[in-house]
């Protein structure tokens, strides 16, 4: 059972639209912005491999063990990696974990890429915007609860 | 007192299945609704670049939407990379969701390397419009060069996209053509991944 995970959906344009941390145990003062920190720099990453395959979702694209910083984070955390799922628009869901269970974050992926394709057909919703739904937050925490 | 009685539960459209929904929608129902659209932006506006423009950006909405949903129905979430695969998804894919079949034809341009057109000999949101003589140019094509634009742009492969009359000898109403002209990275990156 995973003690900490940080999921961010980001849009085109890589402004974050939605973020949430689902983890379960008691959670650091500093963990919110480091776990973001990590999400954002793989970012570059992704983008580059984002042309080259046509699948959605890309595993473990970036390990954070290998700079100075992250010597710190892993003695504590272990080791933190990330999923992505990139849709067909360029949004990116990602997710940042410390346990390695591929296909429950693959189902929790699919749930919530149905649940954000539900709230891009509003039409009075900007894509790129914030979701600032309460129902959308209280089924991606049960869906995090779910899977994760 | 009035008011007073069982509270219709609401469901949040979050709970509800994303069905296929239905697959046919009412010809004249749309015809009435997209003629009222244009009516109501032609009030807005006092030149004919400006009509385009709304309409362009009324389909510009549908077609982000259409992209997303449709690569999630239909393609089993693979995404397109390539060029030639995205506008093949638009000309059947799209277009058969959305009007009902495949569109008559994919071409690419002659003249410019980053030109291509869709061509269709009747489009469906025509089919009840006629143009009086002293808007020139001006196409309610508009609309649909809109949804193209939508999915192009959402897609990754920003795009041009505006609607013409093409004349064609020995037919009364002239063919459409939807021109696509695509922007310089798109080529770039196209002939950075083919190789």
């Amino acid at each position: 059972m995973a003690n900490t995970a940080c999921f961010m959906i980001v849009a085109r344009n890589d402004i974050p639209i939605y973020e949430a941390e689902v983890g379960s145990a008691a959670k650091r003062e500093d963990a919110a912005q480091l776990h973001q920190f990590i999400l954002h720099a793989a970012l570059d990453v992704v983008q580059d491999l984002a042309w080259t395959t046509s699948a959605m979702f890309l595993k473990s694209v970036d390990r954070f063990n290998d700079l100075v910083v992250s010597v710190y984070v892993t003695a504590v955390f272990k080791m933190l990696v990330c999923f992505f799922l990139n849709l067909t628009t360029h949004t990116r869901l990602m997710l940042l974990h410390d346990s390695r269970n591929e296909d429950g974050i693959k189902s929790f992926f699919q749930e919530v890429h149905e649940l954000y394709i539900k709230i891009l057909l509003n039409p009075l919703y900007l894509p790129g915007s914030r979701i600032t739904s309460t129902h959308f937050d209280t089924k991606v925490r049960a869906l995090a609860r779910k899977y994760l | 007192m009035i008011g007073v009685g069982k509270m219709k539960q609401y469901s949040n459209v979050l709970d509800k299945p994303l069905s296929k929904g239905k697959q046919e929608v009412s010809l004249s129902a749309f015809a009435f609704l997209f003629s009222e659209l244009v009516q109501y932006n032609q009030t807005q506006v006092d030149n004919i670049a400006e009509l385009e423009r709304r309409l362009e950006d009324a389909g510009y909405a549908v077609g982000s939407r259409v992209l997303e949903l449709l690569c999630n129905r239909e393609k089993g979430n693979r995404r397109e990379t390539r060029l030639l695969g995205i506008l093949s998804f638009v000309h059947s894919t799209v277009w058969k969701v959305l009007f009902g079949k495949v569109a008559d034809s994919l071409e690419k341009g002659t003249e410019h390397e980053d030109e291509y057109m869709i061509s269709e000999k009747e489009l469906l949101v025509n089919r009840f419009i006629s143009i009086p003589k002293d808007m020139g140019t001006f196409n309610c094509g508009a609309f649909v060069a809109g949804i193209v634009k939508g999915v192009l742009d959402n897609a990754g492969f920003p795009a041009v996209v505006t609607a013409h009359f093409v004349p064609i000898e020995g037919q009364q109403r002239p063919r459409t053509t939807i021109l696509i002209k695509f922007a310089d990275e798109v080529l770039k990156r196209e002939a950075r991944l083919s190789q």
